[in-house]
């Protein structure tokens, strides 16, 4: 099977460039002729759909919600980042690459990620023109802000709803291409497995969630644009719907996955209240701007937070790591906050939680406003409540949210925090063109393994989705139909398409004749539990080996005593429900078999085996400066092959933000 | 904040699909933290109902932090229940108390039909933005983000607008089933941008004649989609769409 990354030789400025001057195209005649199947419309499938609808290929596109503009990515909070310097403060295309490059600890590929920076100003573009509504200055011009593992300020927003924002955007595109009778949208539809004939995948099985119908849909190629697999914890930041069955069933069809086990693991999350928990909800990166991340220094203090004098207070992000302070990286401020915590200085009831605190912020931004309005003699309580408009205007979102959950006002007690599971930089393994190892079977946005090595920078999922979606693949998979102008339409009475519909058939009748006495929630809480304990922000050999286990066993149990309610023809939640937790259990094994092979620790992937003796992570990059690709070959059984990384351009470094 | 555990008697709206009549049926649940969320309470049930080899309440949900505007539910007559700017998956338990009864139904409109129990057909929406809803601009064709400076308010005013979910509750609540707030906030973003200059006189005439299409009913000024919306989209934006359709009506030129 193919397994080259097809990086374009030359130099490192030009490769794109070059790649985009000298690639197949296809006539527009030729376009029209061509079918192209988008599984999922999120940030990267839908900015993809409307692009290749715009060029005049013909579009299917997919996703499970009943409409596109609730895909996961319009949750996104923070913002984008782009390399405008816009601030004049020294960025540039080469900064925001370094920045990734290293803040992926030299686990991602140079050519992509300095494409990624490139591409990076045309999606700000882009998306003004759409009339995404992004922050502006008093001169009218776009504002920006800092994110972590960055020194310069490169971030777009729209106050704490930039997700929302982009995805209306490249919503409304789309939109307007389903108009104009160039995509045909299929909602509440989910795939269910890829087709494939002679080598090329041709095709899905989708299931129409409404009806239960299994529906066979050709195209010439396919794109998997489904989002992360977070949820494989139960527990985390991502919608409920988020899933991982998309790409899975790729992977067990050929597309190989790409370092499974690299979890980004959030720092500032409202923590866990209780055993009915069912999702976590992050406070953006972006309130570490402003907010000031500290726990009591004495262990369990149980004084409520204003009663703790500032000099019995630690600012251990600002102690530890002065340079970057509450700006360093995730992987960073989350395994800090993690040590506190389990050295008994954490807070709440819990004690499983640090504090985020606005006071200076409210004094610092009062007394700017007191400044700008040139105000005289005023108190200080009236300061703060210059202050505290200020971080509403920015913020207001996200304060409001947290009181809802907490109960608690965080404009007069300190927000608490606790890491939580995020984002996967892992996903199926793709090519500098974005396909897969399975030829016309691309992957984009964070479905696939691409661009953050083993840590993504805050700001950088959505400008990877929106990258892949809007600039690359229209180029990129041009060279591919450029070669398929005369396969004609493949009707879908053929023997793959029947083959393929039947094994997605019996499967979903096995799971519904288990009718065991456990329900789908209660597997999919144990695996959860299994993921957060021995695979999430610690992980060593014994316990990753003690997981492998547990899941075998976990899986043999749900395949034996599974129950779901109702019928297969008829909307049925819980039946879609089992099957993508089926995939997750599957897919957590790969996880934990890709943690243990990987003896360092680098980016999210935090092995207590290998740590200095401060606590920071020690890579190995004699032995582990490869992707990890995984092919499957049988149940439980995978094997590994290397994709070396090379960096021309780029000294390696221990990575320190002190 | 002092948490609780409460009792409740829920009477929940349980359809089988499109062409049943559906009705009212009585639940219970104990136990319930007042630390959960409305969603957190409706998941306890379902898991109950599954372990009594019942069928599940079928609701809609997914980003469960107020931002997608999947979930959509009718809660003692308001929609998304008694909290102020807020949605149904953001609603926590704090809001009820221990023996409290919760009626539960679905939004109800012709243009949204029910699909089973608690979810509805809200494709209409959808048929609404592919009206006029957008920009056209194609991929690529962009002039630098900054050529083009949008004074702060309006950018704010803009962004404001944009921030409907599209749930669809200011259906729900208003009387006449009116999306005249929904439709009145895509059109208010795009008209205050000047980079939605060129299309606005056709884009409000082919949003306004889908959304009628559609068998949305007629706004009447009553007000409760404002009172209910969970993104607090304001009324002055059906004031702006008013005022761009009799514009756009006036100097048609077909
Ligand atoms: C709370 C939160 C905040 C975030 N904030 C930021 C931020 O500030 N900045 C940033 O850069 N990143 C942020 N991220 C990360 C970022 O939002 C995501 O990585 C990104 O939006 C993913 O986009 P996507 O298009 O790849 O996938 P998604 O938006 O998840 O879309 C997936 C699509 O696939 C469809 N789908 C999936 N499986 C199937 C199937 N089997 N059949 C049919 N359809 C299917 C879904 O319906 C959906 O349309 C945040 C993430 C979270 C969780
Ligand atoms: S206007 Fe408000 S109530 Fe209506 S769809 Fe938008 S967010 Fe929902
Ligand atoms: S579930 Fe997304 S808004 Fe309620």
């Amino acid at each position: 099977m193919a397994f080259n990354s097809k990086i374009p030789a030359g130099e490192l400025e030009k490769k794109w460039e070059d790649y985009k001057s000298h690639v197949k195209l296809v006539n527009p005649t030729n376009k029209r002729k061509l079918e192209i199947v988008i599984v999922g419309t999120g940030l990267a499938g839908a900015s993809a759909a409307a692009s290749l609808a715009e060029l005049g290929y013909k579009v299917k596109a997919f996703c499970f919600q009943d409409s596109p503009r609730r895909a996961h990515s319009i949750a996104a909070q923070g913002g984008i980042n782009a390399a405008k310097n816009y601030q004049n403060d020294g960025d540039s295309v080469y900064r925001l690459f370094y920045d990734t490059v290293k803040g992926g600890d030299y686990r991602s590929r140079e050519a992509n990620v300095y494409r990624l920076a490139d591409v990076s100003a045309n999606i700000i573009d882009q998306c003004v023109a759409q009339g995404v509504p992004f922050a502006r200055e008093y001169g009218g011009l776009l504002s920006n802000r800092s994110f972590g593992g960055t020194q310069v300020q490169r971030t777009f927003y729209a106050a704490g709803q930039t997700g929302q924002q982009l995805l209306l955007g490249a919503y409304s595109a789309l939109e307007r291409q389903v108009a104009l009778g160039n995509v045909k949208m299929y909602t509440r539809h989910e795939m269910l497995d890829v087709v494939t004939i002679d080598g090329k995948a041709r095709g899905i099985i989708a299931r129409n969630l409404i009806t239960g119908e299994l529906e066979r849909h050709f195209g010439h190629a396919v794109l998997l644009c489904s989002g992360g697999y977070g949820n494989v914890f139960y527990l985390s930041t991502n919608a409920m719907g988020c899933n991982v069955t998309a790409i899975w069933k790729a992977h067990k069809k050929g597309a190989y996955f790409g370092n499974p086990c690299f979890t980004q693991i959030h720092p500032t999350c409202i923590p866990v209240s209780g055993e009915y928990q069912s999702k976590l909800t992050l406070m953006s990166e972006s309130l570490r701007n402003d907010g000031r991340i500290w726990v009591p220094k004495k262990q369990g203090d149980t004084r409520k937070p204003n009663e703790i004098p500032e000099d019995e207070r630690d600012y251990y992000l600002e102690r530890r790591y002065p340079a970057f302070g509450n700006l360093v990286p995730r992987d960073v401020a989350s395994r800090a906050a993690k040590e506190r915590c389990d050295a008994g200085y954490g807070v709440g009831s819990s004690k499983m939680a640090v504090y985020l605190d606005f006071t200076d912020a409210f004094e610092r931004y009062g007394n700017i406003e007191v400044g700008k309005k040139g105000l005289d003699n005023i108190s200080k309580e009236k300061i703060i409540e210059l202050g505290k408009d200020v971080v509403k205007e920015k913020y207001g979102n996200l304060f409001d949210m947290y009181a809802k959950i907490t109960g608690e006002n965080p404009y007069e007690v300190p927000m608490r925090i606790y890491p939580a599971v995020h984002y996967t930089m892992g996903g199926l393994w793709v090519d500098y063109e974005l396909m897969t190892t399975i030829d016309g079977l691309y992957c984009l946005g964070e479905a696939n393994f691409s661009d953050h090595g083993a840590n993504r920078l805050g700001a950088s999922a959505l400008m990877q989705g929106l990258a892949d979606g809007y600039f690359v693949i229209p180029y990129t998979i041009g060279n591919y139909l450029a070669d398929e102008i005369r396969t004609a339409e493949i009707p879908t009475s053929h023997e793959a398409f029947a083959k393929t519909e039947s094994e997605v058939k019996s499967r979903i009748d096995q799971l519904m004749n288990i009718k065991g006495t456990k329900s789908v929630e209660s597997f999919h809480k144990r695996l959860g539990k299994i993921m957060w304990d021995k695979c999430g922000m610690a992980r060593n050999a014994e316990g990753l080996k003690q997981a492998i286990t547990e899941i075998q066993a976990l899986k043999k149990e749900f395949w034996s005593d599974l129950k779901i309610p109702g019928t297969i023809n008829e909307f049925n939640p819980e039946l879609d429900k089992a099957g993508r937790v089926a995939d997750f259990i599957e897919l957590g094994e790969l996880m934990c078999k890709d943690a243990l092979d990987r003896n360092e620790s680098c980016g999210g992937h935090f092995r207590e085996e290998y740590q200095t003796p401060e606590g920071e992570a020690m890579r190995d990059d004699e032995n582990y400066q490869f992707v990890s690709a995984w092919e499957f070959k049988n149940e439980s059984d995978w094997e590994l092959h290397k994709e070396d990384l090379v960096y021309e351009n780029i000294k390696i470094a221990a990575r320190s933000y002190k | 904040m002092e948490h609780y555990n409460m009792n409740l008697k829920l009477r929940i709206w349980r359809q089988k699909n499109k062409s049943d009549k559906g009705g009212l049926v009585d639940y219970k649940v104990e136990n319930i933290s007042s630390e959960m969320s409305f969603l957190e309470m409706i998941d306890i049930l379902n898991e109950k109902l599954v372990e009594e080899n019942k069928e599940p309440v079928a609701f809609d949900h997914d980003c469960r932090e107020g931002i997608c505007g999947t979930c959509s539910m009718f809660i003692n007559g308001r929609a998304h229940g008694p909290w102020h700017a807020t949605t149904t998956c953001q609603l926590h338990m704090r809001a009820f108390k221990d023996g409290d009864t919760i009626i539960i139904e679905p939004w109800r409109a012709k243009a949204f039909p029910v699909i089973k129990d608690l979810i509805v057909d809200r494709s209409s929406f959808d048929r609404i933005i592919q009206a006029g809803g957008y920009i056209s601009v194609n991929t690529g064709n962009a002039v630098d983000a900054n050529t083009i400076p949008i004074e702060k308010n309006k950018a704010d005013n803009a962004f404001a607008a944009a921030a409907c979910i599209g749930c669809g509750a200011c259906v729900a609540a208003c009387p006449n089933s009116s999306a005249m707030l929904y439709v009145s906030a895509k059109i208010s973003q795009l008209a205050l941008l000047p980079q939605g200059n060129p299309e606005r006189k056709t884009r409000v005439l082919n949003m306004v004649s889908q959304m009628d299409k559609e068998e949305f009913g007629s706004c009447t000024n009553i007000g409760a989609c404002e009172a209910e919306c969970p993104k607090e989209i304001s009324l002055e934006n059906i004031a702006r769409l008013n005022r761009e359709f009799a514009f756009a009506s006036l100097t048609s030129e077909e």
